[in-house]
């Protein structure tokens, strides 16, 4: 037989039963139950429900997602805004998961099934070569994601766009995500499991002060079953050692200075500034602007959005019953929703978490929904 | 409801397809000596004297209609007689063949797809006895929509509704690859590499299994839209039992592994047309699996799960490094991409 192809090797049951057997040695010795820790990235829910992860965890070990969507964190004036721009005639372009999160009274899917120009693009420059075919049109990029995705839009705009093209960012920054839960008093969260993508741009430097200032330890990991548990046990044992340093356990892909040349993209287009993240709080380094001489490509100077148009009070019952605030701040899990897999399921999304596929009620749905199957032998 | 219509969903074999079939067609079900429209089983048996007349009927749409590995032809004359084979009627007496054309189909494709038809039946020992041809205008069809009926008779039959808690779940080979051929053609993802439709007549492969286990055969369904999971949930729903799948044991071919890491899709829910799902006794276990092993069609047939008594009517996945319940399929899956 052939050698296994190179992910296999991060799915390996036998390596994966000694990492939870050596977990659940040091979940023991920390002394105290549960042991709570957050990741902040949907890649690594997803790893962690699709391989069935919570089902071998050690049970005094909470491993809880935090606000790592930045679909699910992009807050309800941010899709006013696109949903008026494309009543007033724009050609809007975003990614898929964009479509069906919910504004104020309408999402860009119903936009579009009123006829607004709505259009999914897979990339930027997909965007940008829509506004290059129409150059009658004007073309508004809705970007949404957090650092890796904010690089690609800078590179475009700094590669030259055309004249009718425009980003109204909805880009996302990373570090604040943690930033907001550690400051959270009802959280308890003794230590952060931080998204490898994300850092191969930023580099794993970036969380050395929060660590510090916390008191916290953060250990960055790849989206592997193996890679997350093996950072999930690294975790546990800097805990257990109450040693609040920053941990890579992602070298492969990251260094502790990033990618230097993505990151001089990055802050030559954007600024980090504060804004509101859905269901969560005001958070005051959570958004990624872009920089005032960029004005003419930002599409919040270029025209003047109403969304006072496209508002209105058309608040629905089931959306007040929905948790996505709560569970992105990491105090309730998806399967405690009244709604979900019920009223809430993907082709019928009440909340932002499940819109997305980064969203954690999105995934937990996907994977079965119910993380807890210790009664079958 | 009123106001509501029919979407894709509706015909991609999950929850949403069975809800239509009940909330529609069950109204049609009366009581019949034997297994009728109630069971929603893969076809009908109806007693006749001491043995069973096995009844079913499918029909046929595929884009596109030459794939690789086959094309709607073969697929129209497999799918009818891995239906019957799966109510346990391996001696088909005969198919028919209806087939509605669009306007300004070419004729040598409808050869090339009759020959395939014809092909298809001699692997099956599966004579067509007689047909309908009807052509509608440009617009009105799309292409080419192929019906068959088969009919079969069979001394025992064999529902898809016999599992008990400590029965083996088999596959009798790798999973996915109809799926994930006809998807990558269908949407041109230039993925294509080896991806090959498994399509195949099983009733050979069938009889073998009943053969080597008799009455320890328990459960049989042919794994088409839904996949593997799709089927699980039905033979779990149906007998009132949990499954539990052994992930790292359902064999897939690295082709179908990869396109579907790539495209983010489960290869469990991906369509297959050339393989059946077999419940047997766990003493027959072994025999049937050296039986299905030893056949063309079974060198790959594996293992796969156990029928327990917990969480019935549900499927538990063992990934290998945990487990979580698996989601029963709902609607068509979708490249990520699309």
């Amino acid at each position: 037989m052939a050698s296994a192809p190179e992910e296999l090797k991060f799915r390996d049951p036998q390596k994966a039963r000694e990492l939870t057997d050596a977990l659940a040695r040091e979940v023991e010795l920390v002394g105290h139950s549960p042991v709570s820790v957050m990741h902040v990235c949907g890649s690594h829910e997803q790893a962690i429900a699709r391989f069935g992860l919570r089902a071998a965890f050690p049970r005094g070990l909470d491993v809880i997602m935090g606000p790592g969507c930045p679909v699910c964190v992009t807050d309800t004036p941010e899709v006013d805004e696109a949903v008026a721009l494309a009543a007033q005639g724009a050609r809007v372009c975003t990614y898929g998961d964009m479509l069906r999160l919910p504004g104020t009274s309408r999402s860009l899917a119903d936009a579009q099934a009123e006829g607004g120009k709505v259009e999914v693009v897979y990339s930027v420059s997909q965007a940008v070569d829509l506004a290059r075919q129409r150059p009658a049109e004007q073309v508004v990029f809705f970007a949404s994601g957090f650092e890796t995705t904010a690089v690609a839009t800078a590179a475009v705009i700094l590669a030259g766009v055309p004249e009718n093209f425009s980003v109204l960012s909805s880009h996302k920054y990373v570090p604040a995500a943690m930033d907001v839960v550690s400051e959270m008093k009802e959280t308890n969260i003794e230590g952060f499991v931080a998204a490898g993508h994300a850092a191969t741009i930023t580099g794993y430097g970036i969380f050395e002060p929060f660590a510090k200032r916390t008191g916290t330890p953060v250990v960055v990991a790849g989206f592997e079953p193996l890679d997350v548990l093996a950072a999930v046990l690294e975790l546990v044992r800097l805990i257990r050692l109450g040693r609040p340093e920053v941990v890579n356990c992602y070298p492969r892909c990251v260094t502790r200075e990033g990618n230097r040349p993505a990151q001089e993209k990055l802050w030559r287009v954007f600024d980090v500034v504060g804004g509101n993240w859905r269901g969560i709080a005001q958070v005051p380094r959570g958004n990624l602007e872009l920089k005032p001489e960029w004005n003419r490509v930002n599409a919040r100077h270029r025209f003047r959005i109403d969304t006072a148009a496209v508002g209105g009070a058309s608040r629905n019952v089931l959306a007040d019953q929905c948790i996505c605030g709560s569970i992105m701040s990491g105090l309730a899990k998806p399967d405690q929703c009244a709604l979900f897999g019920k009223e809430c399921r993907p082709e019928t999304p009440v909340g932002a978490c499940m819109v997305s596929s980064e969203g954690a009620c999105k995934i937990w749905h996907v994977y079965g929904g119910h993380p807890d199957l210790q009664e079958v032998a | 409801m009123a106001g509501e219509k029919v979407a894709l969903k509706h015909g991609a074999g999950g929850r949403a397809m069975r809800a239509l079939i009940e909330d529609v067609f069950l109204a049609l079900a009366s009581p019949v000596d034997g297994i009728g429209l109630s069971a929603l089983d893969d076809g009908a048996a109806l007693r006749v004297g001491d043995r069973w007349l096995v009844v079913t009927t499918d029909s046929h749409v595929v884009h596109p209609i030459f794939f690789p590995g086959g094309d709607i032809g073969r697929l129209s004359v497999s799918g009818t007689v891995n239906d019957l084979a799966m109510m346990g009627a391996t001696e088909p007496l005969g198919l028919t063949c209806a087939v509605i054309l669009e306007e300004g189909f070419p004729r040598a494709d409808l050869e090339r797809i009759r020959d395939s038809m014809l092909e298809a039946s001699r692997e099956a020992g599966a004579p067509i006895v007689t047909g309908d041809t009807k052509v509608m205008g440009r617009g009105e069809v799309d292409g080419v929509v192929l019906n068959t009926t088969g009919v079969a008779l069979a001394d025992r039959v064999v529902t898809d509704a016999g599992l008990r808690p400590g029965d083996r779940i088999i596959v009798t080979g790798t999973i996915g690859d109809h799926g994930m051929a006809v998807m990558t053609r269908r949407h041109q993802l230039g993925l294509e590499g080896d991806l090959r439709s498994d399509v195949a007549p099983l009733n050979g492969l069938v009889r073998a299994a009943l053969r080597a286990g008799g009455e320890g055969v328990v459960a049989m369904k042919d794994p088409t839209r839904g996949g593997l999971a799709s089927v699980l949930h039905e033979m779990a729903g149906k007998a009132k039992v949990g499954v539990v799948l052994r992930e790292p044991d359902v064999p897939v071919n690295p082709e179908v592994r990869a396109a579907c890491e790539v495209l983010g899709i489960d290869p469990l829910v991906v369509a297959n047309e050339g393989k059946a799902v077999i419940g047997v006794r766990p003493e027959a276990a072994d025999g049937v699996l050296a039986a299905l092993r030893a056949h063309p069609l079974g060198r790959r047939a594996a293992v796969v799960g156990t029928a327990v008594a917990e969480r019935p009517g549900q499927v538990i996945l063992d990934t290998g490094m945990g487990r979580r319940l698996l989601a029963e399929p709902d609607g068509e899956p979708l490249p990520r991409i699309c």
